[in-house]
């Protein structure tokens, strides 16, 4: 059977001039349904060429992406992103900004009041109606991603994806955000891709962890999958030892066989 | 003439000391007044006296220089003295050529609003079109970076060969003037939309007209009052030119017609008229971005 999301056999190469690229060579990964995957590698690696590709931002060189067995190659809705710098519309206010999203979706399907609600609601699950009436530059770095996060779960997207959301925040903020996002994901139960550099971050968080080897021509390393049962809780974790097997694996992929070659 | 002044200063003194004790007492009340009221007064009065302490040392000036016999240039007290009608009253009507200065800015705000209007709309969709088809940009900026260069005077022979008539005339100049900071305002503006919203906007799936009023013009918003603002300051300085030229109603041609009866206090007044408008258009297209614009410049 084929999984909900697949990558298939995707070639990724940008042009400039006469010069290629080669980013991506041959990913291929299945994601299920309700799954948490995350995309692990060192920066310039081509993961976020990647998401870029699943939300149709980008068009692929080869191969294709296929949300239950359908190929898509434009964005939409139904891949929504949660981008790493928030990208809120500052003349909106944080109400408007979802509420641009909910009115876009679902113009045709539910009343004015229904979409009023619906935007409320997200905004209640990220914990931000209270600040509904702000705007983006009223609010804090975490509040802006929680806002972001509120205006793609409300498109009610197929695939959830994830770019380094909590990339630009301390580490306390990106604690709370985490537990935030993995409350919601098992409350709603949505299949989630995230982007991240962060090992602690990608094994808290995911049911398989997707390692990317360094590019030019990066393409998947390992699969880790992370057998660890929900809800999760940060502070038993740290002394679980399926945790630090699975952090241990993952840090030894990054630094000892796929060091980034750069970094000296 | 000391003498009032002595008397109202000793009483004041005196039951200040006196009441001293009093005030301690209903201290809330003064410290409410001292505290929302006098700070007011004070920056009002800080902004006010320079400004006001400057024109009066100009004005002194200007009246030693001029005042001399054989000066080219009337003194203050000769303008007031002999354009006193035009600076006390600018509504009055005594005639068909003899209205008040008000008036005539009217009339000229009247064209200025017809050919700054016209560059506003035109301003704005060329330059949309220019800051998104890079094919357009490399098209016609070239040109525009010509014709911008242009004086404003330069174009009044053309447009009154085009129109025959110097109303359109004026009018044109004014547009021809102020569209080309519009039009290159706005093209930035829409060149440097972020590429985020452009995602959002695509991950949303919005269509070209909702792209074009929910991100595009909010986001170069800033960008387009820039060139509204330069372009206002603009079609004021070309309407004087162009309707000293043209003649009719206006406060260009008043100049000009009072230079050719030697009124040169007039002219001063005028200028002031001149200068004053143009101030306050600024300030008005300056309070409309601001309010249009209010949160976009923040990210």
């Amino acid at each position: 059977m084929t999984p909900y999301l697949k990558i298939d056999h995707v070639d990724k190469s940008f042009h400039r001039g006469s010069r290629e690229t080669e980013v991506l060579k041959d990913v291929t990964l299945g994601v299920e349904r309700g799954e948490f995957v995350s995309i692990i590698g060192h920066s310039g690696c081509g993961k976020s060429t990647l998401l870029n590709i699943v939300a149709g931002l980008l068009p692929v060189t080869k191969g294709a992406v296929l949300l239950e067995n359908q190929e898509v190659n434009e964005p939409g809705p139904d891949r929504a992103v949660v981008f790493q710098n928030h990208s809120l519309l500052p003349w909106l206010t944080v109400y408007d900004n979802v509420r641009l999203a909910v009115d876009k979706v679902f113009s045709g399907r539910r009343s004015r009041s229904e979409r009023h609600e619906w935007t409320l609601h997200n905004l209640e699950l990220v914990q931000m109606a209270h600040a509904k009436d702000k705007r983006p530059s009223e609010i804090s770095g975490g509040m802006k991603q929680r806002v972001g996060l509120a205006r793609a779960l409300a498109m009610e997207p197929k695939v959830l994806l994830l770019d380094e959301p909590f990339g630009a925040l301390d580490a306390l903020t990106r604690a709370h955000l985490q537990d935030s996002v993995m409350a919601i994901h098992q409350k709603l139960g949505n299949t989630v891709m995230m982007i991240t550099h962060d090992v602690d971050e990608a094994v808290l968080l995911s049911d398989r962890i997707v390692m990317m080897t360094n590019g030019p021509a990066a393409h998947i390393g390992e699969v880790l999958d992370v057998p660890l049962a929900r809800p999760r809780r940060r502070l038993e974790l740290s002394s679980n030892s399926i945790y630090l097997r699975c952090r241990q694996r993952v840090l030894e992929f990054l630094y000892e066989r796929h060091s980034f070659v750069e970094a000296a | 003439m000391t003498m009032p002044a002595l008397k109202a200063e000793t009483p004041a003194v005196a039951p200040a000391r006196l009441t001293a004790d009093v005030v301690k007492l209903s201290a809330p009340k003064p410290g409410f007044v001292g505290a929302r009221l006098m700070p007011a007064l004070k920056s009002a009065a800080a902004r006010i006296i320079p400004p006001l302490v400057t024109l009066t040392l100009l004005l002194v000036v200007w009246q030693l220089l001029c005042n001399r016999p054989g000066a080219t240039l009337p003194p203050p007290t000769k303008i007031w003295s002999e354009a006193y009608d035009l600076i006390i009253d600018p509504f009055f009507v005594a005639g068909p050529q003899d209205i008040g200065l008000g008036w005539r800015v009217l009339t000229s705000l009247q064209r200025v609003a017809i050919g700054y209007g016209l560059a506003g709309i035109i301003g704005i969709i060329l330059g949309t079109l220019i800051g998104q088809s890079m094919w357009a940009m490399r098209g016609l900026d070239p040109i525009f970076q010509v014709l911008r260069t242009i004086s404003p005077l330069a174009w009044l022979p053309i447009s009154l060969a085009a129109f025959r008539d110097s109303q359109p005339s004026a009018i044109f100049v004014i547009f021809i003037t102020s569209v080309w900071p519009i039009i290159i305002n706005t093209a930035v503006g829409i060149r440097n939309i972020p590429q985020d919203y452009r995602n959002v906007a695509a991950v949303l799936r919005l269509n070209h007209l909702e792209f074009f009023w929910k991100i595009m013009i909010p986001s170069a918003a800033p960008y387009i009052f820039t060139g509204l603002r330069i372009g206002i300051g603009l079609s004021w300085l070309a309407i004087v030119a162009a309707e000293m030229l043209t003649g009719g109603v206006g406060i260009g041609f008043f100049i000009w017609d009072a230079w050719n009866s030697s009124r040169i206090p007039d002219i001063v007044v005028a200028l002031a008229y001149i200068g004053l408008v143009g101030f306050v258009l600024d300030r008005i297209v300056a309070a409309i971005g601001n309010l249009a614009t209010h949160g976009t410049a923040a990210n």
